[in-house]
């Protein structure tokens, strides 16, 4: 029998893995600078690039516009500046995330329309990140536990049929029947217009939830369907081990095999794709913060989009994307955390 | 492309194996039923002239908003129009944007990634760099950008769509080239003389060509998504020109009277989309075994 490791001991194996975790972190901090650098340097291309500058909405329109005038406008834009020192100007800007001033009537500083919506956007794509993992894990396990049965094979059709349907059309049907149809659910806005100041907090509590079910439930059924695909690949991939037959061999019940054995490694992968699939979740917030009417990220796009105000357009393209880097960032310190080989420094790549 | 390479193309393709893939893809159902849709879709745009039971744009102030029925099968929208011949016009948009679309989008994979696994060093570096950074703009933001400053003309979708979709083309073909570059072949070649430009056409190039092919595939759905989701949104293919995207958008608008216009236009993006998922999957069940998803 091997003695119990020492306290020192595992003290030591605690710090090793810090050590770890922290220089593999590092790494893919220093990636993250070009990256980062890279983003900026196409949104700011995407708006300065483009043919019509961003100026001639707001000039083509105006009849009492003059040539003076005009090139007056262009120098308080800064747009008669050589392109590097804008784009240096708006680098320093963004530093201090002050994004410029909407074009829109109201002249807010951007930043200041992008910080009050964020929050309702980051809430709705948690929640359904949430209920992505709460469902897809469990039937892409189950589905891969009982490889070519008729659940499996009914799962994987129905996954088939989700991944093709465009989300903003089952959210229509959805709307059609629980909204018009069995008048259960609220189909717009994040709470009840009339009545919801008077309401006691529970009610309200309540209130904002049932608002949520909808634009929550479309904006998972997407990434539901890839992710349930991947848990199954993952899953099968993993169960066909050795070390699968060695622990089934050992004489192990079936479900220790399956959630301790199989499961944990097999949801290794699935982290980095969650992460992978964080663009297209925030991408669909257009669509479903536009259908439902919530004044999420979404809909400030759609709408500076419609309106062409292109300071916000672009803190709203910058933002977003900064946004999707850490949101990988976080999927790569997950791995790993959770990864072995990364926690004792033995990594492959 | 010269003569050789197409013909080599054609093999790696599975020309050369026909009787190996072509006998798996067939006796695969699913497969072939993704054909079938794919098929069915392509005739059914080419021939929209005569399939239509009326003009798409004619405008009946007679019969607004009438549920399906004998006369008009899917119903009537808010102008009289038939829906039934607009979802057939429908189909050719979609079918053309898609199709465009990840065309442009796999020559630019394609290029970037051959590029890169061919050449290595620090081109490789810049364009993988380039791949990851177009990969955190969530998609459609990025093109609502792009649009914000173009006419929201047909054509223009489909460059948006196409510019904004290469990044998984060229990680795959970078990797293709990667393990291709080292193979005995491309050395014999090498050896024997071959231009830089003879090695990527006629040697490589070819062999990586059944996992584009399934990429392409794949992608036209999501091309098709894309399209719809911009039309739906307002910004892409424009009222009048039947787009199901933009049609769906009058059935939001009529959501609580009528439920045709809602209905149709979506299950016809999702069997499209179905189809050409189906027939990709297919594809690269057949066409590389090694990979089979089980």
């Amino acid at each position: 029998m091997p003695t119990p490791p020492s306290l020192f001991q595992r003290l030591s194996v605690l710090a090793q893995a810090f050590q770890s975790v922290m220089s593999y972190l590092t790494r893919r901090l220093a990636a993250l600078v070009p990256t980062f650098f890279g983003i900026t340097v196409i949104s700011f291309m995407v708006m300065h690039l483009a043919p019509g500058e961003p100026m001639s909405l707001q000039a083509d329109f105006n009849p009492k516009m003059t040539p003076e005038m005009r090139e007056r406008l262009r120098a308080q834009y800064g747009l008669d500046q050589p392109l590097y020192v804008q784009y240096w100007q708006w680098l320093k800007g963004l530093a201090v995330l002050d994004l410029g001033r909407s074009f829109a009537p109201d002249r807010r500083p951007v930043w200041e329309k992008i910080r009050e919506r964020l929050p309702v956007t980051l809430l709705i794509n948690a929640l359904s990140i949430g209920l992505i993992l709460l469902v897809a894990i469990p039937l892409g396990v189950a589905a891969a536990v009982r490889h070519n049965s008729l659940f499996d094979q009914a799962a994987t059709v129905t996954v088939f049929v989700f991944y093709a349907a465009p989300a903003f059309w089952v959210a229509l049907l959805l709307m059609l029947f629980f909204g018009v149809h069995l008048g259960w659910l609220p189909i717009s806005g994040l709470q009840s217009l009339v009545g919801f100041e008077t309401m006691p907090w529970w009610s309200k509590m309540a209130d904002r939830a049932l608002h949520l079910v909808l634009p929550v439930g479309v904006s998972a059924l997407g990434g539901l369907a890839g992710m349930s695909r991947y848990t199954r690949a993952s899953m099968l991939e993993v169960l066909r081990q050795d070390y699968i037959t060695t622990a089934r061999a050992k004489g192990l019940p079936e479900r220790a095999v399956v959630y301790r054995h199989a499961l944990r490694n097999a949801l290794l992968p699935l982290i980095t794709i969650l992460g992978l699939s964080l663009p297209g979740l925030i991408g669909g917030s257009v669509i479903f913060e536009s259908l439902f009417a919530i004044p999420g990220i979404g809909q400030l796009m759609w709408s500076s989009v419609m309106a062409r105000d292109y300071p916000v357009l672009m803190g709203n393209l910058v933002i977003v994307s900064v946004l999707t880097l850490l949101g990988n960032l976080l999927a790569d310190i997950g791995y790993a955390l959770a990864d072995p080989r990364i926690r004792t420094g033995q990594q492959g790549e | 492309m010269s003569r050789v390479a197409l013909r080599s193309f054609i093999q790696a393709a599975g020309g050369g194996a026909r009787p190996l893939w072509w006998g798996r893809f067939w006796k695969n159902p699913l497969a072939v039923w993704g054909l079938g849709i794919v098929g069915t879709l392509a005739i059914v745009a080419l021939l929209a002239e005569w399939l239509v039971p009326y003009d798409p744009q004619a405008i009946d102030t007679w019969h607004i908003l009438e549920p399906p029925s004998a006369d008009h099968w899917l119903g009537t929208d808010v102008l009289g129009r038939d829906c039934l011949s607009r979802l057939i016009f429908g189909a050719r948009i979609s079918l053309l944007v898609g199709l465009v679309a990840v065309g442009l989008a796999t020559a630019i994979g394609t290029g970037l990634g051959a590029a890169a696994g061919f050449y290595g060093g620090w081109l490789d570096v810049f364009i993988m760099r380039l791949v990851d950074v177009m990969l955190c703009f969530p998609t459609i933001f990025l093109i609502m950008a792009v649009i914000a400053f173009l006419e929201p003309s047909i054509w223009n979708i489909m460059a948006v769509i196409g510019l904004t979709g290469w990044m998984g083309v060229a990680r795959l073909v970078r990797a293709e080239f990667l393990t291709l570059r080292e193979r005995e072949f491309v050395m014999a070649a090498r050896i024997s003389g071959a231009s830089n430009a003879r090695i990527v056409f006629s040697h490589i190039l070819p062999n990586a060509a059944a996992p584009i092919l399934v990429a392409a595939t794949l992608g036209v759905g999501g091309a098709i998504l894309t399209e719809s989701a911009l039309s739906f949104l307002g910004i892409g293919v424009q009222p009048p020109d039947p787009s199901w995207g933009n049609m769906l958008t009058e059935g939001k608008d009529n959501l609580a009277i009528a439920w045709w216009l809602s209905v149709f236009p979506g299950l016809a993006i999702l069997f499209t989309v179905l189809g050409y998922n189906l027939l990709g999957e297919g594809l690269r069940d057949a066409l590389d075994p090694r990979i089979r998803s089980g």
